[in-house]
């Protein structure tokens, strides 16, 4: 079972008019992994999962749930299940109605049916709320109804579109919580659809990022952050600082750019990149290091002269934004490890400074 | 003490502006509606004499004759059943319809409308004569069947074209209403009702139907009002051969010879029974799906 997939994508393309929603997608989704589809809106990913769930059928390519090809199998005898972004909870039926359908639907047995029904309730903890209407619930308890409603049927795998996206953000941390370790307990492979990379990077086993309706990358949260292959994806997971230039020597896995005032700046390669193109050397604020001139430490990797412009204190981290020679801005995160109230030691703006980076810290990437 | 006497000074104020908003309709409506219908309730007591007038006994004998007597109670019974086959086949007719309505583009939506709105540009009698026309035994469809050389088909003066009269003319009154509750009703409902197992044709019985019911509810009280009450229609169409409770009516207030009047008013009054029933109907399932 472990090696099996639950879902599979091969070259699929959704066309709506002259318009390639998702462009030849390929994934290959684990038996029991939490998935995620993470992309700015319009990216696809949405169309991606409705394609999963039957509500659309791909141009071409395939899908395949546990082996099975569905082209041609409609959505109600797909053994997949879907939390919607609205929930689509049944207004005129009461919670357990609600939760109840998909049985009704396979015409199980009543006393089973109310038996299975009160069980779920009590999974996510609303079984005093099961003759209520969803209108007369919260957001969070709607979307618990709708997270029961789902996963009564025991599907074998489990579609979420943007299922906290409605909800503040003090709930969503929670219910990210709740859902990831929800998930773990049924073993049900979730393939889950978001915009927001803090929530993808939280609760994910693998991430595929999306834009444009292709699949940019596919790897786990730490790979995504720590080892992006392009561009975007460095730049829409999580904070970074590009320096533009053009590739002018490449090794196994390293390379050296030269920016347009002469700086030769040396960074790992997660993709392969080739001399003369153009590229950017992408740098983690909470990775670069700033250091006083003429301090010792600056020798062992690239140091970048630079003048610190804005020193932000958030609590967690100072925030200190430098300007480079050629005038571009740079952000480096310190973390206030020292509970130290003397901040006249601290950086001050107009202070001379160098910005150091260990290679292996630094990543050249192309578009 | 001061605030008091303004705050009851505002709302003298405040009654005496409502009563003057309210009087002109209040009126109206008593002059015109309440007081007649308190009319034709005592008059369906009362003895009709010998020439047609009304002789001021009380009775239940007009009552009486209504469900005792074939020719009434039939008309009254044909009348129920017309209504409720012109209501089930505009309602058979019309969901779809308002259902593909709702589903077009915005644009043709409103064009779809339109349609189906512009026969209430022409006259209502008008457009049964039309369908005289249509019908007659050397009318637009006799003609065409004899050109291709078939036998004619009797169809003006039955009662399948004061059926067909009836359903064209009320079709749109079921239309409208079922369309305004399919453009609230939020089709993703369908998507969540299909991923759980449901065919089209389960979550239209289970969701669709259900959640549309105060439209179909409307439409079908706009249609089996006027229907219970028609003549018109079973006149120019059907021929006057079978009498519905309408023609039954006009006839005893305007054409008999001598006029009843009280057992006129008895079978209007029988009638009104008839839907104020249905309209309770109505009010239970709409205030059941508000709750």
């Amino acid at each position: 079972m472990s090696t099996t997939n639950a879902v599979e994508l091969r070259n699929v393309v959704k066309r709506f008019g002259d318009i390639a929603a998702v462009d030849h997608v390929s994934l290959e989704i684990r038996d029991g992994e939490f998935f995620s589809l993470l992309g700015p809106s319009g990216c696809g990913k949405t169309t991606t999962l409705r394609m999963i769930a039957g509500f659309e059928y791909p141009s071409s390519g395939s899908i395949v749930i546990h082996g099975r090809e569905m082209a041609t199998i409609p959505p109600h005898r797909r053994p997949v299940n879907t939390v919607f972004q609205s929930y689509a909870l049944f207004p005129h039926l009461t919670v357990a109605q609600n939760v109840a359908f998909g049985l009704e639907m396979q015409r199980r047995p009543k006393d089973e049916i109310a038996a299975r029904v009160r069980e779920a309730l009590e999974q996510v903890r609303l079984s005093g709320f099961a003759d209520r209407r969803p209108r007369q619930l919260s957001g969070g308890q709607q979307q618990r109804v709708a997270l029961a409603r789902a996963l009564i049927n025991q599907p074998e795998v489990l579609l979420l579109d943007e299922p906290l996206g409605a909800l503040d953000q003090k709930l969503r941390k929670e219910l990210q919580i709740e859902l990831k370790s929800l998930q773990r307990r049924v073993g049900i492979t979730f393939v889950f659809v978001t915009h927001d990379q803090e929530e993808a990077l939280t609760m994910s086993d693998r991430i595929a990022v999306m834009s444009q309706g292709k699949v940019l990358q596919i790897g786990s949260p730490t790979e995504i952050y720590e080892r992006p292959t392009c561009r975007f994806v460095a730049d829409f997971i999580g904070e970074t600082n590009f320096i533009a230039g053009k590739v002018i020597e490449n090794g196994a896995n390293a390379a050296t750019i030269e920016t347009p005032d002469g700086l030769r700046l040396r960074g790992l390669t997660p993709r392969p990149v080739r001399v003369g193109e153009p590229a950017v050397l992408s740098i983690r604020p909470e990775k670069a290091l700033l250091l006083a001139p003429g301090d010792a430490r600056a020798g062992h990797a690239f140091a970048i002269p630079a003048r610190v412009e804005l020193v932000s204190y958030i609590g967690s981290d100072t925030r200190i934004t430098v300007r480079l020679n050629d005038q571009r801005t740079f952000d480096v995160w310190e973390q206030n490890t020292l509970s130290t109230l003397d901040r006249d030691a601290y950086w001050q703006p107009g202070e001379p400074a160098v910005l150091v980076c260990p290679p292996d810290n630094a990543l050249v990437l192309t578009e | 003490m001061t605030l008091n006497a303004l705050e009851r000074e505002r709302q003298r104020r405040e009654r005496r502006t409502l009563a003057a908003l309210l009087t002109p309709g209040l009126l109206w409506l008593i002059l015109f509606f309440a007081l007649p219908l308190v009319i034709i309730l005592v008059y369906s007591f009362m003895t009709n004499g010998p020439r047609g007038n009304i002789v001021w006994q009380f009775t239940l004998g007009n009552y009486v004759d209504l469900f005792t007597r074939s020719i009434y109670f039939n008309a009254y019974l044909r009348s129920i059943w017309i209504s409720v086959l012109t209501t089930v086949i505009c309602l058979v007719l019309g969901y779809p319809l308002a259902l593909f309505i709702v589903r077009q583009p915005p644009r043709w939506r409103t064009v779809l409308l339109f349609l189906v709105l512009i026969p209430f540009w022409t006259n209502f009698l008008v457009r049964i004569y039309a369908w005289q026309i249509i019908l007659a035994n050397n009318g637009l469809i006799n003609s065409a069947l004899r050109s291709l050389g078939l036998p004619p088909l009797t169809l003006l003066n039955t009662e399948g074209a004061t059926l067909l009269g009836l359903v064209y003319g009320e079709l749109p009154f079921m239309v409208l209403p079922i369309y305004a509750a399919l453009d609230r009703f939020d089709f993703t409902l369908m998507e969540a009702a299909a991923d759980l197992g449901a065919s089209k044709r389960r979550a239209f019985w289970r969701v669709m139907l259900p959640m549309t019911m105060p439209g179909v509810a409307a439409g079908s009280v706009l249609v089996f009002i006027p229907t219970i009450g028609q003549f018109v229609v079973s006149e120019l169409l059907g021929g006057a051969k079978v009498d519905y409770l309408g023609n039954l009516i006009q006839r005893l207030f305007l054409r008999s010879n001598p006029p009843n009047w009280p057992l006129g008013s008895a079978m209007a009054m029988a009638m009104m029974l008839v839907l104020l029933a249905l309209i309770l109907i109505y009010f239970r399932t709409t205030t059941e799906e508000d709750r």
